[in-house]
């Protein structure tokens, strides 16, 4: 089973206890963008076999959301943060060049 | 190629079985195709065959990264039924389940297509409202299928409890012409047939790369080397966002594993297919005995093939109310495949921003039924580059608002 610690509480949350959220860091579009930027926005996804980032609520806990590194290829977690970072923090970033050498989403690195 | 038939079986039988032909031809690549399909599973084969049968395009390779019909073909529960709500979705699906009906005869292969029918069970009022009007849609579009009253149910599948405390059946949608085939054989006739018409089924041969100039596909490269190409269709299931990034773009569409699994063998009990969308499980019995149980898909993005357990449970725990003679059997086996699901629950026949470049993915959790009608239609599309069966499934309609929302029709269980 997957278990992701919530950064907000403390907890080792157990999937059972968890919501998915899909994507994270997803650039919110609003009045005046594009319509390629509103598609991105609302359907294109990385759908990575790989590194990836996303959304997670505590949802039978302390009730937040936060954000999560996972491999979607070997279901190891690199990490958990909170979900008012704008960008994975610099030492999960890390974490994840050791494992995965030359790894990318998106725009990251 | 040999004509299977009762004859052959029996001249074959004087003679030990010794002058049976291999079912397909191992090759190996060519240097140039004038279309590759990636995907060697019942879409990927089918688009090939229907490429070859319908516009005489032959000089095609099918590339399989793993063996012939080891992704979700061989993951799935095997269920076929057309009854969706949408008017594009019945046409491909309806198309799909008439050629079903006739697969056997055509690719001279026994797919054991079995079509006994499939029930899904109405449980709320919700469901009662949803599915009378399916019904009503289903009419409308040529889709024979009917509302049947809760005693109906019961005389169609003797072995549910319809007065159950939470969910009482209130009734359901009946499509006596669904039903269920044998999945492996189905990749395994395919892939005969498109061998016999000359094409390259190339079974562990990973794409890695796709080659583009000015903006139009050149070809591919491959672990058994390069290959070129005039056409690529993919139709990866669930890879489909990887090799998307390969050819530069993405897709909007996100890979989830969906579980299944088998009992013990027990003698018959059940003629039907029954799907369950409000508890989210569905189960049939295969020829061998074996009560064939599916459910919801997992909840996050997911590659590897497995799924969590405590969805398993759910699935199981759910159909217990309604099939009480199930909680006394031993489970045999379960298994996960990577389902890639959209937005709008429909699947993506398309054009890419890729000069010939065509995909075919986004079945979701219900892919096996739409096998040869997605091969249909998609081989129309790559020869002639339209189709009417595809037009509304483009990988566009999503920035064009111009959703086919089957996530109502189709509930969970697909």
């Amino acid at each position: 089973m997957l278990t992701l610690h919530c950064p907000y509480c403390g907890v080792d949350a157990d999937e059972t206890d968890l919501h998915g959220g899909g994507e994270a860091h997803l650039k919110r579009e609003g009045p005046g963008s594009t319509d390629d930027d509103f598609e991105d926005y609302l359907f294109m996804r990385e759908n990575p076999k790989g590194v990836h980032f996303e959304r997670w609520r505590h949802a039978y806990g302390c009730g937040k959301w936060f954000l999560a590194a996972r491999c979607t290829n070997t279901l190891q977690v690199f990490g958990t943060y909170p979900a008012q970072t704008p960008e994975p923090p610099q030492e999960i970033r890390d974490k994840i060049s050791a494992a995965r050498p030359g790894w990318s989403w998106g725009n990251l690195k | 190629m040999k004509r299977y038939s009762a004859f052959a079986i029996a001249k074959e039988a004087m003679r030990q079985h010794t002058g049976w032909d291999r079912a397909w031809a191992k090759r190996a690549p060519k240097k140039k195709y004038d279309a590759i399909i990636v995907g060697a599973g019942g879409h990927g084969l089918a688009t090939a065959y229907y490429l070859g049968k319908n516009f005489g395009i032959t000089n095609v390779a099918i590339l399989e990264k793993g063996w012939l019909g080891g992704g979700n073909t061989g993951r799935n529960t095997t269920i076929i039924r057309s009854n969706y709500l949408q008017d594009p979705s019945a046409a491909i699906y309806e198309k799909s389940r008439s050629l079903y009906e006739t697969m056997s005869q055509d690719l001279n292969y026994n797919v054991m297509f079995s079509p006994r029918g499939v029930i899904m069970l109405a449980q709320t009022q919700h469901e009662v409202r949803g599915y009378k009007r399916t019904a009503h849609a289903n009419a409308l579009q040529g889709v024979t299928t009917e509302w049947i009253e809760p005693a109906r149910v019961k005389e169609l599948c003797p072995i549910m409890n319809i007065d159950g405390p939470r969910y009482p059946v209130l009734g359901g949608l009946w499509q006596a012409r669904g039903g269920t085939a044998r999945h492996d054989a189905v990749a395994w006739g395919y892939a005969r047939a498109c061998s016999d018409m000359g094409m390259d089924v190339i079974q562990q041969c990973e794409v890695k790369a796709v080659r583009q100039a000015n903006g139009k596909v050149v070809g591919v490269d491959t672990t058994q080397g390069p290959i070129d190409c005039d056409k690529l269709g993919m139709v990866v299931a669930g890879h489909s966002g990887v090799l998307a990034q390969m050819a530069g773009f993405r897709l909007p569409i996100e890979s989830v594993a969906l579980q299944a699994l088998v009992s013990e063998p027990i003698k018959p009990c059940m003629d039907v297919v029954v799907m369950a969308n409000t508890v989210h499980g569905y189960m049939s019995q295969s020829d061998k005995g074996e009560m064939v149980i599916g459910g919801g898909t997992d909840g996050y993005n997911n590659y590897t093939q497995r799924g969590s357990f405590h969805h398993i449970e759910e699935t199981v725990r759910a159909l217990v109310e309604t099939f009480p003679m199930i909680a006394r059997l031993k489970m045999l086996r379960q298994w996960g495949g990577i389902v890639d699901v959209t937005g709008d629950r429909s699947p993506i026949l398309s054009k890419t921003p890729v000069e010939g470049v065509f995909v075919n993915c986004g079945w979701g959790t219900g892919g096996f039924k739409a096998i040869p009608g997605s091969g249909w239609a998609m081989a129309e599309l790559m020869a002639k580059g339209q189709s009417p069966l595809t037009d509304e499934f483009s990988m566009f309609r999503f920035r064009e608002g111009k959703f086919i929302d089957e996530s109502v029709a189709a509930g969970v269980a697909h």
